[in-house]
């Protein structure tokens, strides 16, 4: 992802610009740099909100849908104007009539293929899609051939040229997004459930025919508003500014907001960069600023970023990995002691002192264990563990003072260590125990599962093992092992 | 007006959309449709890229244009970014967990805005017309052609290309088709899917290019979905779809040429505008493709909603008539009955609404009723076949009654649904099951034995609760 940056970035110091020009700009003292900059910014925001919805319905492409779809409009209603009255087929307004009539029978061609025969949504997009587009080059060949079909001021709709952007242009942004963004805050409640369970809301009563086409009609209206800008890229702002949202946050709400926040950033860093660079065309950097947000989104995103998935996976391999070592050292140590002391494991377990109850017991029995010290071998013969990992485990126990080391080979539980090791081994006896005798799993097959679920019993499930396993395992004692170890 | 250079245009034409279509087909089974569009704009960048390192290492001169060692150049950044786009594509799905349409849609734009501004970027060193290269016209090849002949280079190109996919498709066809439709069985059986999987990238991007170069991206993006979409709604079978879709690919083109020649003229001519006597093919192809789709989700035999709405209206109407019959015959029954003997029947009469006459109508045609209008009454034949609904009816009720424990009110719907679809053999099979039952649960007649038998053998099973 960063090869965008670098490419880019390169060129940039290339052309690098006089430093107080990159000052002018960014302290925004051209009147042309303001007025990109508000059309631009309004329409990454709104885009953001509104393709927030499209990405939950799984409709994300359904913009670069209406994008094509538009061209056949703008030339319909180019052709139009011409035969009602000649030189006046050019008005802005008029032209984005044409390309929001065409576009909006898109949306409901995609949606009356999908609603009424067996063919998949994207193969009804594509389809859509390319009859329009075609239609549309059918209709600008025409323009074309027309005494006064120049196309200058057609061409626009496809590269679209934000640099060029006029004021007049952002007072049509202006009042476009006004109408889509209170819309969609108006409508907020409907728009979700209608985005997250279509089925759902129809059962509640809601009108999902009349949400849905007023979601498209919002989803039309913006892609439009901005083709004339930005141009077929408009798509990329009505994509990537929720989708990297999405790496950010788990609620709906939050994920819109910073939707738009992406939107709008990239907007103004994309604007900025092609208003100090002059090369950089506007709605091309514009999209890969959105691309560079994406992408730091991904990495570094709170939610869902894979550096923070990788955090999160590695601590819990360390926990699971401490957890296992110490469950061995004690189960090593416990097989000992039983021995030596020819105690037999009986119902009360190995509480060695069964004087004493509670806390002390603990502490008792935690001193004991902290005496012995177990060598690497044994460990190896516990578990089929690589020399890495239980080199790993090892040091990170002893980081974190669970163990320490007694001689060049073994090593000691601390007291500390010791009570841990307590606690997993309980969790995980509790747990077979638990699969025995209410799962009426063999002894024999139980250990593997605990192994796998021990590490995230919550304190409410222990007790809960607690409550069913009362009348066989008292309070605060480790049962023995319900299969040889 | 169709001269022998339209005839080498509408086959150029015809053989890059069919060789489009192959590919395509498979894309649609895949649900990646929308990867067509996303790869017409990625070829910009590797293009670009392709020709900027091609001009840096000195391989070709500062033009674009022309020479065959600028077409491998050219045919092998876009087949790059091609398979480029797939990959990120699927990292970003597979890494960010992003649902598939979004993932393409954020780096299909990403790579696209990089090659528009690759473009900007360097048009000062060198010349590259991205028009010329990424989007040929289908007017214009007739203009290239090989040596002497009136063969056009293009129609060449897409020919190898179509036969190559093709040889292609015959010795992975079963590969194919299993990574498509059962990705984890095929994989289970040992199948690389996700080598198949690059390999159709490869094929469509290898393709697509080719396409670009000679018929532009217009036509393109249309013929490789819309073909196999029309074809898929008027076949089941694999292979009938893929040639179906070829067969449309080449039609719709040839169909796409005439429509380009004769439309402006008798189209806009009539509308005033003089001046307009030429019109785009690939447009004219994509519109015909379009028809077609139209034509196949309206009237498919199995499932245009046309012919369905027709099935299901005609369906209706058949019911319609039976239960007249039935109504018929009930009431029949009920006016024999001995008064008093009998709870009291409720009369339904034959529908006097506009259906149910046509109904009516429509059985005295059969000569399954006679009488006037208003009042019907069974015939012979008529008396028959009623007999056999109500005797399915009857018979399904007492099926129901003794194997589902369902109170006795709710056996006569289920029933009114089912006896229009019970057929002779299966209503004897049920009546065996049941032992041959001679009434119903709510104690009715079962037909097609006379009363008397029945009569005699409830006596003989000692049951005195009788109806005559």
């Amino acid at each position: 992802m960063f090869l965008f940056l670098i490419v880019f970035a390169i060129p940039a110091s290339t052309f690098a610009a006089e430093s107080n020009d990159i000052v002018r700009v960014l302290t925004l003292q051209d009147y042309n740099t303001r007025v990109v900059l508000l059309g631009t910014l309004l329409l990454g925001v709104t885009s953001g909100i509104v393709g927030t919805f499209m990405l939950l319905r799984r409709q994300a492409l359904i913009g670069d849908v209406v994008s094509h779809s538009a061209l056949p409009g703008v030339a319909i209603a180019f052709l139009i104007g011409e035969a009602v009255s000649p030189g006046s087929g050019r008005s802005l307004h008029w032209l984005l009539t044409g390309a929001a009539a065409t576009g909006l029978l898109s949306v409901v061609c995609v949606g009356i293929i999908r609603r009424y025969s067996v063919v998949k949504p994207d193969a009804a997009m594509a389809t859509v899609l390319g009859v329009f587009f075609g239609f549309g080059a059918v209709l600008f060949k025409t323009v074309q051939e027309l005494p006064t079909g120049n196309q200058a001021g057609l061409q626009q709709f496809i590269l679209g040229s934000a640099s060029t952007m006029i004021a007049s242009d952002v007072a049509i942004i202006a009042k476009a997004t006004a109408v889509v963004l209170v819309l969609s805050l108006l409508l907020f409640k409907e728009l979700s459930i209608l985005s997250f369970d279509e089925d759902f809301a129809a059962v509640q009563g809601w009108p999902v025919g009349m949400l849905d086409l007023g979601l498209t009609g919002l989803v039309v209206g913006i892609t439009v508003i901005g083709l004339e800008s930005v141009g077929i890229l408009m798509v990329a702002l009505l994509i990537t500014p929720p989708t990297a949202a999405r790496f950010w946050t788990d609620n709906f709400a939050r994920m819109t907001l910073v939707a738009a926040a992406i939107g709008g950033a990239s907007a103004t860093v994309g604007c900025l960069l092609s208003a100090i660079v002059p090369k950089l065309a506007g709605g091309p950097t514009i999209v890969l600023s959105g691309t560079a947000f994406f992408a730091l989104s991904m990495l570094f995103g709170t939610r869902r970023g894979i550096v923070q998935g990788w955090l999160r996976h590695a601590a819990n391999r360390r926990r699971i990995g401490r957890d296992d070592l110490l469950r061995a050292m004690y189960e090593i140590i416990e097989a000992r002691l039983v021995s030596a002391n020819d105690q037999s494991v009986t119902e009360n377990g190995l509480n060695i002192s069964s004087s004493l109850s509670g806390s002390e017991a603990t502490e008792e029995e935690s001193a004991l264990f902290a005496e012995q010290a177990v060598q690497i071998s044994e460990l190896f013969n516990h578990r089929s563990w690589s020399v890495r990992r239980v080199r790993q485990v090892i040091a990170a126990a002893e980081r974190e003072g669970t163990v320490r080391i007694d001689s060049e080979t073994g090593w000691r539980l601390t007291r500390s260590g010791a009570k841990i090791a307590r606690r997993a081994v309980r969790n995980h006896r509790l747990w077979e125990m638990y699969l025995i005798s209410h799962a009426e799993i063999a002894p024999s097959h139980v250990d593997r599962d605990a192994d796998d679920i021990e590490h995230v019993l919550g304190a409410e499930v222990i007790e809960q093992l607690e409550q069913l396993l009362a009348s066989r395992v008292p309070a605060a004692i480790v049962p023995p092992s319900p299969h040889p170890l | 007006m169709w001269t022998e250079l339209d005839t080498w245009t509408a086959l150029t034409a015809a053989l890059a959309a069919m060789a489009c279509t192959v590919p395509g087909t498979f894309l649609v089974l895949r649900r990646q449709s929308m990867l067509g569009d996303a790869l017409s704009h990625t070829v910009l960048p590797g293009i670009v890229a392709a020709f900027l390192a091609a001009y840096w290492l000195g391989i070709v001169g500062p033009h674009s244009e022309g020479g065959s060692t600028m077409h491998f150049v050219l045919l092998g950044g876009a087949v790059a970014a091609g398979l480029l786009t797939a990959c990120l594509t699927e990292a970003v799905q597979r890494f960010g967990r992003v649902e598939n349409s979004a993932a393409l849609g954020v780096i299909y734009t990403s790579l696209f805005a990089l090659g528009l501004l690759m473009v900007r970027l360097y048009a000062d060193d060198v010349h590259l017309d991205a028009d010329c290269v990424l989007f040929g016209a289908v007017e214009t090849v007739v203009l290239d052609t090989v040596g002497d002949s009136d063969v056009p280079t293009a129609a060449v190109l897409n020919g190898v290309v179509l036969i190559l996919n093709l040889l292609l498709l015959a010795v992975c066809f079963k590969e194919l088709r299993l990574t498509t439709f059962d990705p984890d069985l095929a994989t289970s059986l040992g199948l690389n899917s996700t080598f198949v999987h690059y390999l159709l990238m490869a094929i469509t991007s290898v393709t697509l290019v080719a396409a670009f170069q000679s018929v532009g991206a217009i036509l393109v993006i249309t013929v490789l979905v819309a073909p196999s979409v029309a074809s898929f709604l008027l076949t089941e079978r694999l292979h009938v779809m893929i040639a179906l879709a070829l067969l449309i690919a080449g039609g719709s083109a040839f169909a796409g040429h005439g429509l380009a020649l004769w439309s402006p003229r008798a189209i806009f001519g009539n509308l005033g505008f003089t001046t307009v006597d030429d019109s785009s093919t690939a447009g004219m192809t994509a519109i015909v493709c379009g028809m077609v789709f139209v034509l196949a989700f309206l009237f498919s035999p199995r499932r245009g909603i046309i012919v369905q709405t027709v099935r299901q209206s005609l369906l209706g109407f058949r019911i319609l008539c039976e239960d007249c019959l039935g109504i018929l015959y009930r009431s029949e029954e009920a006016n024999s009955r001995p008064t008093g003997t009998e709870e009291p029947f409720v009369k339904a009469s034959v529908p006097a609404t506009l259906r149910g006459r046509l109904a009516c109508w429509r059985l005295s045609l059969q000569g399954f009723v006679a009488g006037t209008n208003g009042t019907w009454a069974l015939t012979d034949s008529g008396r028959e076949h009623a007999e056999h609904l109500i005797r399915s009816h009857r018979l399904w009720e007492s099926y129901m009654a003794r194997h589902f424990s369902l109170p006795d009110d709710h056996l006569h719907e289920a029933a009114h649904r089912v006896e229009h679809f019970l057929d002779v053999p299966m209503v004897d099979q049920l009546e065996q099951e049941l032992d041959q039952p001679g009434l119903d649960p709510h104690g009715r007649l079962i037909p097609g034995r006379s009363v008397k038998e029945v009569t005699e053998a409830n006596h003989s099973e000692g049951e005195s609760d009788l109806h005559p």
